[in-house]
C-alpha cells in the first residue's frame, strides 16, 4: 500500500516531531510511506477566508504532489476536510477528484483502512482530555458531536484507548470549538483568546495533564494561551501517543 | 499582559470557578415541590454585587461594515457580563440537548420541517393565495407589503383611519427588521412593547440582542438600572421578581387603555387562514384580545400548507429554543372577535430575492427558535448586540448580506465555522455553509479589507511555489520562523497582544528532518 504523507504546514514548522511519529506509525503498520518534498498547503487559509481563487494554485500543486498514490494521509482533520470538500478552484478533473477522494485523516485511516487494533509498543499512564477540532467533528464524523441524537462514537478515543496506562477525562463542553478557527484567530482575536482559555480551563478542571488532539493548529493556538497564563497544561498530537511516546 | 500582576489578575477572571452551585437541583415552589418549567429547571448565574456597566453594541457607522470585532472586544472587557451571558445561553443549549434527545424521533422530526418549509418555500405563490382566500373568507382584512417602509405606512394608516393614538405590541422580530417603533415615534403613535425583554430594551433605547431573549445580555442590576431610570423604581431592588412586578404593573394599565394591538407570527397555516403565535408570558394574547383591533405582521416565509404540519412545528420549536416540550402559550387567531377587527400585512421585505439565491434561499426556512445562538462560541462571547443587525448570531450572519450588502459584509468572517449551529438548526439550515459560501462572495465583490485580501494573494503566490515557502519558512531570520506565513505576515501582529503566546522556536522542520533522515535513500527525485 503506498501512502502519500501530507504534513500539514503548521506541523511542518511547529511540530515536526508529531510528522516523524505519523510516519514511524504507518510504517510500523506495514505502509509504504512517501513524502513528496515539494507539498506546501492544503489552500484552507485562502479557501476559509472566501479567496478561493487565491488558493486555486495551491490546490494545483498538492494534486500534482498527491496523485496516483493508493492513499493520501495527513495528520490532520481540518486540512482534509479542505481537500475532501473544499477543495474545489481549479477544475475537477478525474485525477483531482481521485486525490480527494483517497486523502484520509490520520486516525480515520488507521481505524477505518487499516483497522488497526493493538498499538503494544504505546504507553502513557497518564490523564488526557481529548479536543476534536471542529471540522474533523462536523465535516468529516471523527466523532459525533453533542448535538446530534446518535450513538456516542469516536475513532480517536478508541485508538487511544488501545494504549496501557492511558486515563481520560471529560472536559465541560467538550466539543466546544476552542477558538482558533484558522484566519479567525488573527481577525478576531479576543474572542479567539478568550475561547482558548475558557477550553485549556475546562480540561484544567476536568484533571487533565495532557489536552491530546489529531490537528495541530488547535493545540498550537491552545497551548500559547496556555503558557500566556502560567497554566502547566501540555497539548500533544494523538500521532505520538500512538506511536509509543514517552512522556 | 506578560506581567506577573496582570497574568494573575486575568487568570483570576478566566480560570473563574464554576458558577453553578455544588449542590443545586432546581428550584421549588412554595410547598417544596420541584418547578419543572424552564426557568425552574435553570441552573441560577451567581452575579457579584458590584455593578459593572453594561457594555454597548457595535457603534454606528452608518452604511460602512459592522465592526464586529471591535465591538466583541468591548463586551469582552465586562467580564461579569459576559460570564453571565455564556453561561445562561450555555444552559439554554444543554436543556436543549436533554429534552430533544429524550425524543427518539428527534432526527427525523428536523428532516420532516425541513422538507415541509422547502415545499412551502418552492409552492410560496400558491400558500400564500390559498391563506388570503381562507383569512378572508374568516372576515380578516388582508395587506400587502413590499418592503419595511409599507409595512410601516400601511399599519399607520390603519390606526390614523381609526383614530388609534396607542399600539400594544407582542415581540416580532419583523417589526424590528421594518423599524416599527422608530417610525411610529415619528407619526405620533405610542407603541408600548409588551414582552418583559423587549419592554426592558425598549426602554433602554437598544434593539434586541436575542431573538428570543431580546435582554439577554443585560443582567438583573442593569435592569434595575433601566427601570429606575425609565420607571421611577428603586435602583437598588435588583430581585427578579420585583423587577418582574415593575414592569408588570406599569404596563398593565397600558394595556387596558390602548387603542389598537400587534402581534407577529410564528407560523401562517394556509388551508385555514390562521396566525399562530407562541409566547411564554401570555402576552400575545393580551396585545391581541384586549383592544379592539388586532393587527398581525407576517414575513411570507411563515407559511406552512396544512393544520397537521404545525404539530412538527410545534414539537420543535420549545424543545429547541429554550429547552421545554412547549411554549407556555400557543395562540391560534382566525377571525376577528365579535365587535372587532383583525388585519394580517404579509410582509416580503427582501424574501423574494432572497428565494432566488440559489446558495442562500434556504436561510428563509428558519422558524426563529435561537438555538444557533445559544450554541454559537462567538455569539456566547461577543453578545448579540455586537453585530449591529437586526439579526445577530449564526443566522443573522447568513440573512443580514441579503438586507445590506455592504454594512453586514465583515459579519461571515465572524465565525470559526466550526458547525454547530447548522446541528442545532431544527430545520436543517445548512449555516456554516452559506456563511463560508458568504466570505467567498464578499471575496468576489471586492468587500474585504485590504489587508485581508493582500495577505491572501501573498499567501496563495507563496504556497503555490514549493522554494518560495521553504525559504520563507526555513532561511529567514528566527521571527520568520516562529510561526507560519499568514500569521506572520500579518501587519497587526494579533496573535500575541490579546492574551497567546508565541510557540517555542522549533528545532527543526519536518521537512529538514526528512532530508536528513530519509531523503537521500528514498523519494528524493
Amino acid at each position: 500500500m503506498r501512502v502519500g504523507l501530507f504534513i500539514p504546514c503548521y506541523m511542518d514548522a511547529f511540530e515536526h516531531e508529531a510528522g516523524v511519529a505519523t510516519l514511524e506509525l504507518l510504517e510500523r503498520l506495514g505502509c509504504d510511506v512517501e513524502y513528496p518534498v515539494d507539498q506546501t498547503c492544503c489552500g484552507q487559509p485562502m479557501t476559509n477566508t472566501g479567496c478561493h481563487q487565491d488558493a486555486a494554485a495551491a490546490e494545483a500543486l498538492f494534486v500534482k504532489n498527491f496523485a496516483g498514490y493508493d492513499y493520501v494521509v495527513a495528520p490532520s482533520g481540518s486540512c482534509v476536510h479542505q481537500v475532501r470538500v473544499n477543495l474545489t478552484a481549479i477544475e475537477q478533473t478525474a485525477e483531482v477528484r481521485a486525490v480527494r477522494e483517497r486523502t484520509f485523516e490520520l486516525t480515520e485511516f488507521l481505524h477505518d483502512i487499516l483497522k488497526a487494533s493493538e498499538f503494544p509498543w504505546a504507553h502513557f499512564p497518564h490523564k488526557v482530555g481529548i479536543h476534536y477540532n471542529c471540522n474533523s467533528l462536523r465535516g468529516i464524523n471523527l466523532a459525533s458531536p453533542s448535538e446530534i441524537r446518535a450513538p456516542f462514537l469516536s475513532k480517536p478515543k478508541a485508538l487511544l484507548e488501545k494504549v496501557s496506562g492511558i486515563e481520560f477525562v471529560e472536559p465541560a463542553r467538550w466539543d466546544e470549538c476552542c477558538g482558533f478557527g484558522g484566519t479567525f484567530s488573527v481577525f478576531e482575536p479576543a474572542v479567539s483568546v478568550k475561547m482558548g482559555q475558557d477550553k485549556i480551563a475546562a480540561h484544567s478542571r476536568a484533571g487533565a495533564e495532557y489536552i491530546v488532539s489529531a490537528d495541530s493548529s488547535c493545540l498550537l493556538h491552545q497551548k500559547g494561551c496556555a503558557r500566556h497564563i502560567g497554566n502547566p497544561i501540555k497539548v500533544m498530537h494523538i500521532a505520538r501517543i500512538l506511536n509509543g511516546v514517552s512522556a | 499582559m506578560s506581567g506577573t500582576n496582570s497574568t494573575t489578575e486575568y487568570a483570576s477572571r478566566v480560570l473563574h470557578p464554576e458558577v453553578i452551585g455544588d449542590h443545586f437541583e432546581g428550584a421549588r415552589d412554595a410547598e417544596g415541590h420541584p418547578l419543572v418549567h424552564a426557568e425552574g429547571t435553570s441552573k441560577p448565574i451567581r452575579e457579584r454585587s458590584t455593578h459593572e456597566p453594561q457594555p454597548r453594541g457595535a457603534r454606528d457607522r452608518g452604511n460602512r461594515p459592522v465592526d464586529q470585532v471591535e465591538a466583541s472586544e468591548r463586551f469582552l472587557a465586562a467580564t461579569e457580563h459576559e460570564k453571565a451571558h455564556d453561561e445562561r445561553l450555555w444552559d439554554m443549549r444543554l436543556r436543549r440537548d436533554k429534552v430533544a434527545h429524550a425524543l427518539p424521533e428527534w432526527e427525523d422530526m428536523r428532516s420532516l420541517a425541513s422538507q415541509i418549509k422547502e415545499h412551502s418555500l418552492t409552492h410560496l405563490d400558491r400558500y400564500l393565495e390559498q391563506f388570503e382566500a381562507a383569512a378572508k373568507a374568516n372576515g380578516v382584512t388582508v395587506h400587502w407589503a413590499a418592503d419595511g417602509a409599507e409595512h410601516n405606512r400601511i399599519v399607520h394608516d390603519i390606526l390614523k383611519s381609526r383614530n388609534a393614538r396607542t399600539l400594544i405590541k407582542s415581540k416580532s422580530m419583523l417589526t424590528d427588521e421594518c423599524g416599527f417603533r422608530a417610525y411610529m415615534a415619528g407619526v405620533g403613535i405610542e407603541v408600548v412593547e409588551t414582552d418583559l425583554g423587549e419592554r426592558i430594551q425598549q426602554l433602554d433605547h437598544e434593539e434586541p440582542s436575542h431573538i428570543i431573549g431580546p435582554a439577554i445580555h443585560k443582567t438583573r442590576a442593569d435592569v434595575a438600572e433601566v427601570f429606575a431610570r425609565t420607571l421611577g423604581s428603586d435602583p437598588d431592588d435588583d430581585d427578579i421578581l420585583h423587577l418582574a412586578h415593575v414592569q408588570r404593573e406599569t404596563t398593565r394599565p397600558l394595556i387596558l387603555k390602548a387603542d389598537a394591538g400587534m402581534t407577529g407570527c410564528n407560523f401562517a397555516v394556509a388551508e385555514t387562514g390562521t396566525v399562530v403565535v407562541c409566547t411564554n408570558e401570555g402576552n400575545a394574547d393580551l396585545s391581541a384580545n384586549t383592544p379592539p383591533l388586532h393587527i398581525a405582521s407576517i414575513g411570507i416565509e411563515k407559511i406552512i400548507p396544512r393544520f397537521e404540519h404545525l404539530a412538527v412545528f410545534l414539537r420543535l420549536l420549545a424543545r429547541n429554543a429554550i429547552g421545554t416540550p412547549m411554549t407556555q402559550y400557543t395562540s391560534h387567531f382566525r377571525a376577528p372577535r365579535v365587535g372587532g377587527e383583525l388585519h394580517y400585512v404579509i410582509v416580503d421585505n427582501g424574501r423574494s430575492e432572497r428565494l432566488g439565491l440559489k446558495e442562500f434561499w434556504t436561510s428563509l426556512k428558519c422558524i426563529r427558535c435561537g438555538a444557533c445562538m445559544n450554541t454559537c462560541p462567538v455569539y456566547r462571547r461577543s453578545g448579540g448586540l455586537s453585530y449591529g443587525a437586526t439579526y445577530p448570531g449564526p443566522i443573522g450572519i447568513i440573512l443580514d448580506p441579503t438586507i445590506n450588502r455592504r454594512k453586514y459584509s465583515s459579519l461571515p468572517f465572524s465565525s470559526t465555522l466550526n458547525g454547530s449551529c447548522t446541528n442545532v438548526c431544527p430545520v436543517r439550515i445548512n449555516i456554516h455553509e452559506q456563511i463560508f459560501a458568504w466570505r467567498k462572495v464578499m471575496s468576489e465583490e471586492h468587500r474585504l479589507p485590504f489587508v485581508k485580501a493582500e495577505m491572501m494573494k501573498v499567501l496563495g503566490y507563496v504556497l503555490a511555489r514549493p522554494a518560495l515557502y521553504r525559504a520563507a519558512l526555513e532561511s529567514a531570520d528566527e521571527a520568520l520562523r516562529l510561526l507560519p506565513h499568514f500569521i506572520v505576515a500579518n501587519p497587526l501582529n494579533t496573535w500575541t497582544d490579546k492574551g497567546r503566546d508565541m510557540p517555542e522556536t522549533p528545532t527543526q522542520t519536518f521537512h529538514s528532518w526528512w532530508r536528513q533522515n530519509r531523503g537521500r535513500a528514498r523519494n528524493t527525485p
